[in-house]
């Protein structure tokens, strides 16, 4: 598998202040590689700098320091370009045009002849599930119906490499489910797919691996299973008594009821001891839960680290205090 | 070069939608009443005074035209954020500049094309006759169309580093400077200093030189227009239009698109 995307030490500075003197910095030395075919999240919390990297990809902000390559052709070449699909973050398109004149005009960039424009363009309206409103203007259309009009120009060229900026954003659950549905397609259609997002569900369904930034500097790269995993506050196990009274243990006297069962949290360390503590005393396990922290929670935690160099989350790295395994034994019998 | 075409035609359907040619029915309506009104109180001089009206009405309209829509070509799609998805197209910047650039000056065009029709109309309606001298009246409007299009390219430069209202009033600003060029010059040399005298002249070179453009009183009085003088003006804004192009294309080229 070759590099979809290579991205070397790229740092962007902005001028602030009234004599424009000062500098801040929004990205600090982002480098990584994205493969061929891959779906690649882009995590982060708001102004970590996600849109910041996808607009220097895009050329249309400059870097201050580094380089960055899409199919091998630099992103300083337009031709790079022909490439890529693009959906901007809160995407706002010409509002006198209707969906179709919008994306007849994407396709125009592309050099498609008349006649494959009609059938790419009614295709495209179709898939985000826009033929019956092909004909509105879009200063009609809602948010998440522009939403779709902007993955549609994204995709319509059918480009090797397509980036999205936060595309579920703003959508209802059932247009989710559909630009997840888009998303997997292109993936099983072998394109490569960059995406940026702050929920962190649809990177854990989609994603192949994800990159994790905070403070403009990248916390963390690998699959959404190596960072969930390492994540788990505890396990949840739910059980019902099949006797009142039957039962005892310190486990089942800390349990807390929930409906017609019993709650309790135990770590993952000591999960089979307590199934079996449980079992011992005759409870019927109904389920067995990951705890997961917040996703506020694991990104206060990056956040919070300081300024790591750019390194490959693995088990090693501790537990947030608030979420460590003392504070689990803690909440055991809550 | 052809996605600059692309953004052309977009740019001159904005307009069309946005119903910019609406104003030629307020043109029309001006025509057509003070054809009738000038029919009614002016004796002998009624072809003189349509032509110098319809021709002023034409440079007013198409510079209020150029100067509002001009601001806001690139402005306007760097605030609402149109821009960012286009120019993720194979599109470069001095392309979609361009673009936008032919784009109002083929509305403008058409505009003027427009009005100039009209005002043929109003004329043949008081004299019922059209004389050659009225041939004139092209050059006229050729040369508005000229001067609609220096102003344009330099509201275009100006929308590319400010915003809309301060786009405007710098265009405007330039537009009645340029208009009174000639004379910041004369003010220099009437003050008989060498230094204000020099200060002023560099203005009045560096300022567009509006009044060259200024026939609307010859045309009325069917004086003959010099073909140098078309040919000058031609050369004269066809070089100042690229020299203000170049400059905002060397901006927009490195703007970060925040």
């Amino acid at each position: 598998m070759s590099a979809a995307i290579e991205i070397q030490g790229l740092t962007k500075d902005y001028a602030t202040g009234f004599w424009r003197m000062k500098k801040k910095r929004a990205l600090d030395s982002l480098s990584f590689e994205v493969q061929d075919g891959e779906v690649f999240g882009f995590l982060g919390p708001n102004g970590a700098g996600k849109t910041t990297t996808i607009k220097l990809l895009m050329g249309l902000i400059f870097p201050s320091a580094g380089t960055a390559r899409i199919r091998g052709t630099s992103i300083e070449d337009v031709e790079m370009h022909r490439e890529i699909g693009f959906l901007p973050e809160q995407p706002y398109f010409y509002d006198y045009l209707t969906a179709r004149e919008m994306l007849d005009y994407s396709a125009r960039f592309f050099s498609m002849r008349r006649a494959e424009r009609r059938e790419r363009v009614a295709e495209y309206l179709e898939r985000v599930g826009l033929t019956g409103a092909a004909d509105v203007q879009l200063r009609k259309f809602s948010k998440g119906m522009l939403q779709r009009v902007g993955i549609a120009q994204a995709i319509l060229h059918d480009p090797p490499v397509v980036f999205l900026d936060e595309p579920t954003s703003g959508l209802d659950p059932l247009g989710r489910r559909e630009v997840r549905d888009i998303i997997l397609d292109l993936k099983k259609r072998g394109r490569t797919v960059f995406f940026s997002t702050h929920i962190l569900p649809d990177a854990e369904v989609l994603c192949d691996r994800v990159a994790v930034l905070a403070g403009g500097k990248l916390q963390g790269m690998g699959t959404p299973r190596e960072i969930m995993s390492i994540e788990v506050q505890g396990m949840e196990i739910d059980f019902e008594l099949s006797g009142a009274g039957a039962a005892s243990g310190a486990l089942i006297a800390g349990a807390t009821r929930v409906g017609s069962a019993y709650r309790v949290v135990v770590s993952e360390a000591e999960l089979y001891e307590a199934l079996d503590e449980l079992k011992a005393a005759g409870a019927r396990i109904v389920a067995v839960t990951q705890i997961k922290p917040s996703m506020e929670d694991y990104f206060f935690k990056l956040a919070a680290q300081g300024d790591p160099a750019a390194k490959k989350i693995s088990h090693s790295i501790d537990l947030p205090g608030d979420v460590s395994a003392n504070d689990v034994s803690r909440r055991r019998g809550r | 070069m052809r996605a600059a075409g692309i953004v052309a035609l977009n740019t001159f359907r904005e307009a069309v939608r946005d119903r910019v040619m609406y104003n030629l029915i307020f043109f029309a309506v001006l025509m057509i009443g003070s054809a009738v009104l000038v029919g009614q109180i002016s004796v002998g001089i009624e072809h003189q005074v349509i032509i110098n009206l319809g021709l002023t009405a034409i440079s007013l309209f198409g510079l209020v035209m150029g100067v509002f829509i001009g601001v806001g070509l690139v402005s306007k799609e760097i605030e609402k954020r149109t821009l960012y998805a286009l120019l993720a197209k194979p599109l470069r910047r001095w392309e979609f500049l361009l673009g936008k650039y032919v784009g109002l000056f083929i509305t403008l065009a058409v505009n003027l094309l427009v009005m100039g029709i009209a005002l043929f109309a109003a004329l043949l309606y008081v004299d019922r006759t059209v004389v050659a001298g009225d041939g004139q009246i092209v050059t006229g409007v050729y040369f508005i169309l000229l001067q609609l299009a220096l102003v344009t390219a330099i509201a275009l430069l100006f929308s590319t580093f400010s915003s809309v209202m301060l786009s405007a009033v710098f265009t405007i600003c330039i537009y009645v400077a340029g208009t009174f060029a000639v004379d910041i010059k004369s003010i220099g040399a009437l003050t008989g200093s060498a230094g204000l005298g020099f200060v002023t002249k560099v203005i009045y070179y560096l300022l567009p030189n509006f009044g060259n453009f200024n026939v609307i009183g010859a045309v009325a009085h069917g004086t003959a227009i010099p073909g140098s003088l078309v040919a000058e003006n031609s050369v004269y804004a066809a070089g100042y239009i690229l020299a203000v192009m170049l400059v905002a294309a060397g901006i927009f080229e490195n703007r970060n698109l925040k």
